[in-house]
């Protein structure tokens, strides 16, 4: 997919960052993000840097801000302050297309948000259709690709409501994928599911994940953040308060706050 | 219902006992309290003094024969009346609903516009309405205005009911979680595309109930443009008590109005539960279906 042209103004100028996209420079780069909903603080100057084909968990307690960092970078909230760059191109200029650059991202909910109205097959046509003018028949094969991918291809022409939680966020997962973003954000994807129904969406990420995708996932599954994730960061008032390794930030926590989250989540011990 | 390997235990065939028993008792009682109530008001009104006079002239069979065809006669424009307006009013109405929810200086005078529409005919009484435009348009003498009844008055009820409608659309749009919203954006739609394929499908939807109500209210108050000389039922019914000197055709226009919706707000409930409304089920049903 291309780079949506920023401003009809830039002429020929590069964007920075946009020429050494195969260099050191991160895939998604949050700097300084702050973020309040009326008095309330949330975001208090959130830095995360994003290599491509990496993994990056958000934990925290809920409110720490894990939502509203994920709802920023997809352009569903507008930050107070700070940039966040992607592939180079600071996406919170409001002079950028950000329908074009909200396409360059996949997002998947909580509680799945599939349009109820529509069949398996339209929700994750719709935006191959809308948004990328793929004709009709080109989109259905694609979106067929997708639903296989994720283990739902007979379940095409059901209604959502037809479907299990587990399998309704597959669905949302192959919605996000079919345009093939840049970078997937999942925010607490499981935790709307019942237990034996976890499985099935955690090792779809394991999987997409191998397969190179770029993630930043919000979650409180402590065995996927163990087994998938490249890096940890411990959200905590509004910062990230601890970040590194799953082994170190899991295993051996530096900050007392990090200590205290990670035992009441896991009850007396470690899991 | 018996499965194989399954008989009822003692307690279940007690308490299905239990409930033919309750059940045949309360249709026993529903029976015999409505015989009460209509006898109770049969006798009440024909032993009310004035009710032989009453009944010579509103309930006189002779004039009500006669009288059928030409109520009918105008009733047949007010059906017309009523299905071309519920067709104009749906659209100018969501025309009004999106305008209502347009983000954007650029926007601001169709907003604000429709605002006030809104304001405005929701507070007028629909007679005032009838006689503002259908007296004050063809005084104007400009060109092009229309000097029929039938269409003036047509006129004035798309301008009431617009506004009503408007809003029972503006709360459908307003009921669709802002999760749905976000799930479309995220997916890179525009604003627009959201509203049209996300946003009002499922609105739409949800007023279906309302808006077939709204569209009983619109069949009875058709009857309204009677007063610009329009020849309806309700006028046609005017006519014919003139010429019997009798209110027979009166209280025949009125049977056949209500003829004229029992359908409609049938479909408007069936419609409602199976939306899965509580509120919409028959009264028979009592509480629901909960002990």
């Amino acid at each position: 997919m291309t780079a949506p042209s920023s401003t009809p103004a830039s002429g020929p100028a590069t964007l920075p960052g946009s020429a050494d996209r195969s260099g050191d420079a991160p895939l998604l780069d949050v700097r300084g993000v702050r973020k309040a909903f009326g008095d309330h603080v949330v975001l208090d100057g959130v830095d995360l840097a994003v290599d491509a084909h990496r993994c990056v968990v958000l934990i925290g307690a809920s409110g720490s801000g894990k939502s509203t960092l994920l709802r920023t970078v997809d352009l569903l909230e507008e930050v107070d302050d700070g940039v966040i760059l992607l592939e180079g191109d600071d996406i919170t200029d409001p002079r950028r297309d950000a329908d074009a650059d909200r396409a360059r991202m996949g997002m998947v909910f909580q509680s799945f948000n599939l349009f109820p109205h529509m069949r398996v097959l339209d929700n994750v046509t719709l935006a191959s259709r809308l948004v990328h003018r793929v004709p009709r028949r080109a989109a259905q094969e694609r979106a067929r690709e997708m639903l296989e991918r994720v283990g739902l291809a007979d379940r095409a022409g059901a209604f959502p409501d037809e479907l299990s939680g587990g399998q309704q966020q597959r669905v949302a997962i192959a919605r996000s994928l079919v345009h093939s973003p840049r970078l997937l954000l999942l925010d607490e994807v499981t935790s709307a599911l019942d237990p034996e129904l976890v499985g099935e969406v955690l090792d779809l990420l394991g999987e997409l994940k191998a397969e190179g995708m770029t993630m930043v996932v919000a979650t409180h599954e402590m065995g996927f953040a163990r087994h998938v994730a490249d890096e940890v960061c411990f959200l905590h008032a509004g910062r990230v308060h601890e970040r590194g390794t799953p082994e170190q930030v899991l295993g051996s926590p530096r900050q007392p706050r990090t200590q205290e989250f990670l035992r009441r989540i896991t009850g007396a011990g470690r899991a | 219902m018996t499965r194989p390997g399954w008989t009822p235990s003692p307690v279940q065939v007690d308490r299905l006992a239990y409930r033919r028993r309750q059940s045949v008792r309360s249709t026993a009682v529903a029976v015999a309290s409505t015989a009460a109530v209509v006898a109770v008001a049969v006798l009440v009104l024909t032993s009310s003094p004035g009710w032989p006079r009453v009944r010579q002239s509103f309930l006189d069979p002779q004039v009500a024969l006669e009288s059928v065809p030409r109520v009918l006669e105008g009733l047949w424009l007010n059906v017309r009346i009523m299905v071309v307006a519920a067709v104009v009013i749906l659209v100018v109405a969501l025309a009004l609903a999106i305008a209502r929810t347009l983000r954007g200086p650029v926007f601001f005078p169709l907003r604000a516009a429709a605002t006030a529409y809104v304001d405005i005919f929701r507070g007028l009484p629909l007679i005032l309405v009838l006689l503002l435009v259908g007296f004050g348009l063809p005084g104007l003498r400009l060109q092009g205005i229309p000097t029929s009844a039938v269409v003036l008055g047509g006129l004035a009820l798309v301008l009431t009911y617009s506004a009503y409608v408007a809003e029972v659309f503006r709360a459908g749009i307003e009921s669709v979680h802002p999760s749905q919203v976000a799930a479309a954006r995220s997916l890179g739609l525009s604003r627009g595309q959201t509203m049209r394929t996300v946003v009002l499908p499922q609105a739409v939807r949800r007023v279906v109930p309302p808006l077939l109500n709204d569209l009983v209210s619109l069949q009875k108050d058709s009857g309204l443009i009677s007063i610009l000389g329009a020849i309806d039922a309700v006028r046609a019914a005017q006519i014919s008590t003139a010429q019997y000197a009798n209110f027979t055709p009166y209280v025949v226009a009125g049977v056949l109005f209500v003829l004229l919706t029992i359908p409609l707000t049938r479909l408007t409930d069936a419609l409602a539960r199976r939306g899965g409304w509580a509120g919409a089920t028959s009264g028979l049903a009592g509480a629901g279906e909960l002990r």
